[in-house]
């Protein structure tokens, strides 16, 4: 059935409210059941063994003496794992288990499945690997150069005209844009041109990567997984190991933090591999060394921005050239970056080039907005330069060039009713904007955007005879997704919010939902559950009509109950949802409502924050002392929930600007694979993070909904960044910016 | 109607920014840009999206494309 999803401005009496969350209690007691709390009779544990090289071919691999070892159930090598998907998904498998050669630090070479851990590790250490060892090259700037070591020597430049017949590393080069920028810088009275660095940063989820996998002689296979999405872990594993998808059933557990990095697979397919080869159930759990070597962290990045203007603010011209790595396989990271760098802008003439470039590092995976911050921390720290080289404050500088409703934005289309103008607007007037800074303090403010997306999903209300309700999903509940779809179920049906149970259902029990992704998870599952409780409803008028004997026209639903209309009527009183359910076998049996529905027509989502920050001249070392999000939701289901996706973006973005880092060796090593020496923030790092929610409605969702999740971690960079200058006195253009880097940024300027 | 292209989908039509394409839904606009330019595929393997008046469809490919109106060929989104 297809429904409309245009906003309607209905009026709510539970959605907008404060409620707590159904999985609360169980994650406080620590009853929650994440990725490694799952057992099965008979389990093997599951180790693999890495390379230490960040390019080698294999020459030679020999696994005879570790099959040998006792305790030793399956020993995988690629040999195990021959290509079912006829080369479309072979560099997701290659990246899952090294074939001919290892690209990077860490890539996994073999896996063993034994009876303890112990014995995994003597049979890790029994297997022979010779390599060979090849130049490599881990720098974004040092990999595009000519004569860079090569990657891969099958990857041709896409996106240049004529087609390269050399091979790059270079994968892709994205334009996106209009007008002339030559034209537009010609008629700027400023122009500023700089250039910027990012480094690579993790995701920085606290649960690794873990799963349980089991599969049997007749094909059938089980993975319990820690996943953003274990529809899509069931696709990619039943492909790469020629399984048939219904007969893997994956469930997905708690998670303890995804933000993108749990979009993909890693060592799921091995485990259900080994589990295949070994008869038995196989357990593997990642250390954070693997974590950080094995998983998908996010780019490092290199930019050159370019922005002219008028005197009176008018930006004439913008131009990026972003240089985005996505480690040893392709990706679109920066194609994204140039997508999103000038999105917040209406802009007559502007260009963003975007390069793809390969190096010696893991495989790039999202991290939340992916690849948008970098890209803001160039173009918001140039408009602070504009801004003061016209003499202008900035934050009228983006007030006066933001985009609004028909502006043609960056990476083509035209807007439809956007919140970047009101979010600058609410930071112009923000408390926060005038209180008092001291000395060697500074404060910095940026904005950000990111598109939101939906995608396919589908949902079951089930009604109970005691008329409770149960609330199947099929999105991961990453940030309390469960409460809100919750609170729209109950919203709809006219019941409390407590009488909905909601619980996110394995692959075999609900159809196909898309990973929770892209911010989709309250846009998506919030507008099927929205439609299939008002299927529930419809059943429940005909419950109603039947048991009253009058046609189903004349019955409505109010406010949880069916109530028959018309003068001819007035004698028959309402049936609340919870009579209309204890009837139900009497009436034609169980009463459910059921929708799946692809949820395009995402929002766009935009905020802005403001970072106070003290620099210690000394010592390089950095204080965030206050911390404001602004930022359009569309409508905030459940505020605490979206003021805490507001606060974890602006915490990651914090540790991103101040502190993390991959730091590779001369030998292409990762050397601080361990949140010992990768610093992200702890609790007294951060100060409260102050947040103020916008409700822009999104027209095309029936609540006004638009995603919330990502979009708060694009302009703590930059923020931060501008925070920093100012209080250093000096440009700060490198993330992140460490007390090293500040401390030399201050010396050079002094000198 | 006028097809605006972006990205690298852009070299594969000789860099024109504006292709001229008669289609009713994203599905049939998809099989005549392949037609007119089958270097598009790899990329379209690769997964893209259809702007249609600034709504962007990733998943809908019977959507209907209104006469008049701005089309988008986008690179397909990930997020996180």
């Amino acid at each position: 059935m297809t429904h409309d999803q245009s906003f309607t401005n209905q009026k709510f009496k539970l959605v907008g409210s404060r409620v707590n969350r159904p999985d609360g209690v169980d994650k406080v007691t620590g009853r929650a059941k994440y990725g490694a709390d799952a057992s099965a009779a008979g389990q093997l544990v599951a180790l693999f063994l890495r390379s230490p090289h960040a390019h080698a071919k294999i020459k030679k691999l020999d696994t005879s003496r570790a099959e040998k070892l006792a305790g030793v159930k399956a020993v995988i090598t690629s040999a195990d794992l021959p290509d079912h998907t006829n080369g479309a998904q072979l560099d997701v498998l290659e990246n899952c288990m090294a074939r001919d050669r290892v690209l990077y630090d860490g890539h996994a070479v073999a896996a063993v499945a034994a009876i303890d851990k112990e014995t995994a590790k003597k049979a890790l250490k029994l297997i022979k690997v010779s390599y060979e060892k090849l130049p490599h090259v881990t720098d974004v700037d040092e990999a595009m150069k000519p004569g860079a070591p090569l990657v891969r020597e099958d990857i041709f430049t896409r996106g240049i005209d004529p087609k390269p017949t050399e091979p790059s590393n270079v994968c892709k080069v994205s334009t996106f844009g209009h007008g002339d920028i030559e034209t537009g810088f010609d008629e700027a009275d400023v122009i500023i041109e700089k250039s910027y660095k990012t480094e690579q940063t993790h995701q920085g989820y606290i649960e690794p990567h873990a799963c349980l996998a089991s599969v049997g002689p007749d094909g059938n296979g089980e993975l319990w997984v820690t996943t953003q999405g274990h529809y899509t872990y069931r696709t990619v594993c039943a492909a790469l190991l020629g399984m048939d998808m219904a007969k893997l059933k994956v469930t997905s557990s708690e998670i303890g933090g995804g933000f993108g990095g749990k979009t993909h697979v890693w060592i799921e397919p091995i485990a259900l591999a080994l589990s295949r080869k070994a008869n038995r159930p196989v357990k593997a759990v990642m250390t954070r060394d693997e974590v950080f070597k094995a998983s998908g962290p996010t780019c490092s990045t290199s930019m050159d921005i370019k922005i002219g203007a008028k005197k009176d603010g008018t930006i004439t011209a913008g131009s990026a050239h972003i240089r985005y790595q996505d480690g040893a396989f392709r990706g679109q990271w920066g194609q994204l970056g140039a997508m999103t760098a000038f999105a917040c802008y209406d802009l007559k003439n502007v260009q963003s080039v975007g390069y793809d470039v390969l190096v010696n590092r893991p495989k790039v995976a999202a991290y939340r907005a992916p690849s948008a911050p970098m890209a803001a921390f160039g173009v918001e720290s140039t408009m602070d330069l504009v801004a003061d080289a016209i003499g202008m404050d900035p934050i009228d500088l983006r007030i006066k060039n933001a985009a609004k409703e028909g502006t043609r934005a960056s990476y083509g289309p035209t807007y439809g009713p956007i919140g970047i103008g009101p979010t600058l607007e609410a930071a112009k007037n923000h408390p926060h904007m005038r209180a008092k800074l001291k000395k060697n303090q500074g404060r910095g403010m940026a904005c950000g955007f990111w598109f939101n997306f939906g995608g396919q999903t589908c949902t079951d209300i089930n009604i109970s005879a005691d008329g409770t309700v149960n609330l199947t999903l099929g999105t991961v509940d990453v940030g309390g997704s469960r409460a809100s779809m919750s609170l729209i179920c109950a919203e709809e049906l006219g019941i409390p919010y407590d009488q909905v149970k909601a619980n996110v259902a394995d692959t075999s029990s609900l159809g196909h939902n898309d990973t929770t992704e892209g911010s989709r998870g309250t846009f998506s599952s919030g507008m099927a559950t929205i439609f299939a409780a008002r299927e529930a409803i419809e059943e429940m008028k005909e419950r109603a009509a039947q048991t009253w004997d009058i046609p189903v026209e004349e019955v409505e639903w109010v406010e949880g109950e069916a109530r028959a209309i018309g003068q001819k009527n007035d004698n028959l009183p309402p049936l609340t949802l919870k009579d209309i359910a204890a009837r139900a076998a009497a009436t034609g049996g169980p009463i459910a409502g059921h929708n799946e529905v692809v949820a395009d027509g995402a929002g766009v989502s935009f905020a802005s924050h403001i970072c106070d920050v003290e620099v210690d001249p000394e010592t390089g070392g950095t204080r965030i002392i206050r911390y404001t999000v602004i930022q359009d939701a569309g409508k905030a289901i459940n505020p605490d929930y979206v003021e805490g996706q507001f606060q974890g973006g602006a915490a990651q973005g914090i540790g991103w600007a101040l502190n993390e880092e991959y730091i590779y060796g001369d030998d292409g090593r990762l050397q601080n694979a361990g949140f010992l020496d990768y610093r992200i923030p702890v609790c007294s790092d951060l100060p409260f993070i102050d947040t103020e929610i916008l409700e822009i409605p999104n027209p095309n969702h029936p609540y006004g909904i638009r995603g919330v999740g990502e979009t708060s971690i694009v302009p703590p960079l930059a923020a931060i960044g501008n925070a920093v200058s100012n209080a250093a006195g000096v440009r700060m253009t490198h993330v992140p910016m460490s007390p090293p880097r500040i401390l030399q940024a201050i010396e050079e300027a002094e000198a | 109607m006028q097809v605006n292209l972006t990205g690298s989908l852009r070299s594969c039509a000789n860099g024109a920014e504006v292709v001229e394409i008669d289609a009713c839904t994203i599905r049939e606009l998809v099989s005549k840009l392949l037609e007119t330019f089958p270097e598009m595929e790899e990329q379209m393997e690769l997964g893209i999206a259809v702007s249609i008046d600034g709504e962007i469809y990733r998943d809908s490919p019977s959507k209907k494309l209104p006469v008049g109106s701005e089309i988008f060929i986008l690179p397909r989104l990930q997020g996180g």
